[in-house]
């Protein structure tokens, strides 16, 4: 199920401003790939566009190539929707529907597409997607009320519930756990380790030892100067890039003598 | 316990306020005063509309006439009137509002929509007599044609039939005073609704978006149940605006007494505020009485309206608050 996605030449715009330059490369499938950086460099910027959530923002656009299994998502005739059912997200902050239930916030993308459900078919799913999100033994009992009633880790993972009900190809991550305290954050880790049988992850973390702990690839992003885009340092996989990294910059970075 | 203790002996100074919160003081005496002066003048005009409108519910039977006997015939007609006259308004205002209001807000792009929401807000600054002369002396004429194709084509069915009878001739109807209210109503809930669409929080916008809905499953899933509570003080506060609004249902109505289901009839009765704005120069006190007491009960419809649309929200509300 899960695929790989292959970057050619990906250019990114707000407006007029070119955010972010020249992005080759390619991620596995059924691997965890994290993006690293500094704050402004472009790598949430880059992880919006691989499923078209870039160009939600007013004058933003992308030119290049995206491939995810043999289908550029930036072709002529593709629709974003349409992608985004295929390539799932999980933000920031944690953001259930504060007007649905646990069990209607996990079955919300799926209502968009297979319309109405048998109820069996949808209780289901709601387990399953819980289960997968490891949250099911906290909330099987208050499956009606609120989300936004659950705390901030146990709503990041009704948020990874939700989006993985739909079974996608692709699991982007914003910076998961940067809302988080340690023991959701850990909890969120682990769940990644399990998901990646499952599903191609895409990461991005301001936090490099979780990078270390969780990622099987790691893409460096750094600004070539202030004011100038920002672009690919390198990428290589995690342990090479913790341990022996091509690049003098992303030593730099990596052991904090960045700046 | 005593270490602390002993510590703030020592230092009192650093603990007293020292610039002595006297801003602070200033301006919460300031606004609590606005909020009672609103509960004040709610009160006021409460007590004057009892005080003065009391005995206007037991005249006797010559003061009502000639078309009614008693009070409640007397107000019954014109609460009709009122009403029907502002349920129209809504049903027409209230889709074009909240349309209006996403369009700005959510699918005009921004070179468009600033001059759109100018507009509408324009449509707030006509005084309401211009809205009356242009209802009777243009827009009536130019809809009688409509009021005689909708008595043709709806006047035979059930139901619905009975809304649509005998058509007037001059298209001084309630159909038109309630189109002209609406176009008058269309900017405060346009105004208004847009500004809650607009201040969905971008989070909840983008966890439906990503989930592949389009835009409009991502409206319904987040805009209106973020905004819903903001879309019910919208309408009321334009119900209320049709409900109170004297010119132009005074201007464009032909007034009549028969209570009738026919929104298209030659006259109809009018409404509470507007024959309060007819009558009101006949200065006979008993006359005068009936008048206020007829303002109490609109008053307090529209009361009870409120309550009941806040209930309704409320509730939803609550059921979701665990």
């Amino acid at each position: 199920m899960s695929k790989s996605i292959d970057v050619s030449d990906v250019n990114i715009y707000y407006g007029d401003f070119l955010a972010v330059q020249g992005v080759n490369m390619s991620i596995r499938a059924g691997a965890v790939t994290a993006f690293i950086g500094p704050s402004g460099c472009g790598k949430s910027t880059f992880l919006r566009s691989l499923n078209r959530m870039h160009e939600v923002i007013p004058g933003a656009r992308v030119e290049g190539k995206i491939v995810v299994d043999g289908q550029d998502l930036y072709g002529p005739g593709v629709d974003p929707v349409a992608v985004r059912r295929q390539v799932g997200m999980v933000f920031q902050r944690p953001n259930p529907f504060p007007t649905m239930s646990i069990y209607d916030n996990v079955l919300a993308g799926l209502k968009l597409n297979a319309g109405k459900l048998k109820k069996s078919e949808a209780d289901a799913v709601v387990e399953k997607s819980l289960r997968g999100a490891n949250l099911w033994n906290e909330v099987k009992d208050r499956l009606n009320k609120p989300g936004m009633g659950l705390s901030g880790g146990q709503q990041q993972r009704l948020c990874i519930a939700r989006a993985i009900a739909v079974e996608p190809q692709v699991l982007l991550m914003d910076e998961p756990c940067s809302a988080l305290d340690p023991i959701s954050t850990s909890a969120i880790e682990d769940l990644i380790h399990e998901l990646k049988d499952e599903f191609t992850i895409v990461i991005v973390t301001h936090n490099m030892q979780q990078a270390a702990r969780v990622s099987d690839d790691t893409g460096f992003f750094n600004l070539k100067a202030t004011g100038e885009p920002g672009h690919l340092v390198e990428f290589n996989p995690t342990k090479k890039m913790f341990a022996n990294p091509d690049d003098p910059s992303t030593e730099a970075y990596i052991s904090g003598r960045f700046g | 316990m005593t270490a602390p203790t002993a510590e703030i002996e020592d230092q009192p100074a650093d603990w007293a306020s020292v610039r002595g919160g006297i801003g602070d003081r200033i301006f919460s005496g300031a606004a609590l005063a606005a909020g009672l002066t609103i509960l004040a003048a709610l009160a006021g005009v409460f007590i004057f509309l009892l005080a003065k409108g009391a005995t206007g519910f037991s005249k006797p039977a010559g003061v009502y006439g000639p078309h009614a006997e008693s009070f409640l015939g007397y107000v019954f007609p014109l609460l009709v009137g009122t009403f029907t006259a502002s349920i129209i308004a809504l049903i027409i205002a209230v889709p074009l509002a909240f349309g209006i209001a996403l369009v700005i807000s959510h699918y005009a792009p921004k070179w468009l929509s600033a001059p759109v929401a100018f507009v509408i807000d324009l449509l707030a600054a006509v005084p309401s007599v211009v809205y009356g002369l242009w209802g009777a002396f243009f827009l009536a004429k130019k809809l009688v044609p409509m009021h005689d194709w909708l008595h043709a084509t709806f006047g035979g069915w059930p139901i619905l039939g009975a809304l649509f009878g005998e058509p007037s001739t001059a298209g001084r109807t309630v159909l038109t005073a309630g189109i002209v209210l609406a176009i008058m109503i269309l900017p405060i809930i346009t105004a208004i609704t847009r500004e809650v669409f607009s201040r969905t929080p971008r989070l909840h916008e983008e966890a439906a978006l990503a989930l592949g809905a389009t835009r409009w499953e991502m409206i319904r899933m987040t805009v209106f149940p973020y905004s819903r509570s903001g879309m019910v003080s919208a309408v009321m506060l334009g119900l209320g605006r049709a409900l109170g609004e004297t010119m132009a249902v005074t201007m464009v109505l032909s007034v009549g007494f028969d209570l009738s289901w026919n929104i298209i009839a030659q006259s109809s009765p009018t409404s509470i505020a507007a024959n309060v704005a007819l009558k009101y120069k006949e200065r006979s006190a008993d006359l005068l009485n009936v008048l206020v007491a007829t303002g109490l009960v609109l008053f307090l419809l529209t009361f009870l309206v409120n309550f009941a649309a806040r209930w309704v929200i409320g509730r939803s509300e609550r059921r979701m608050a665990r």
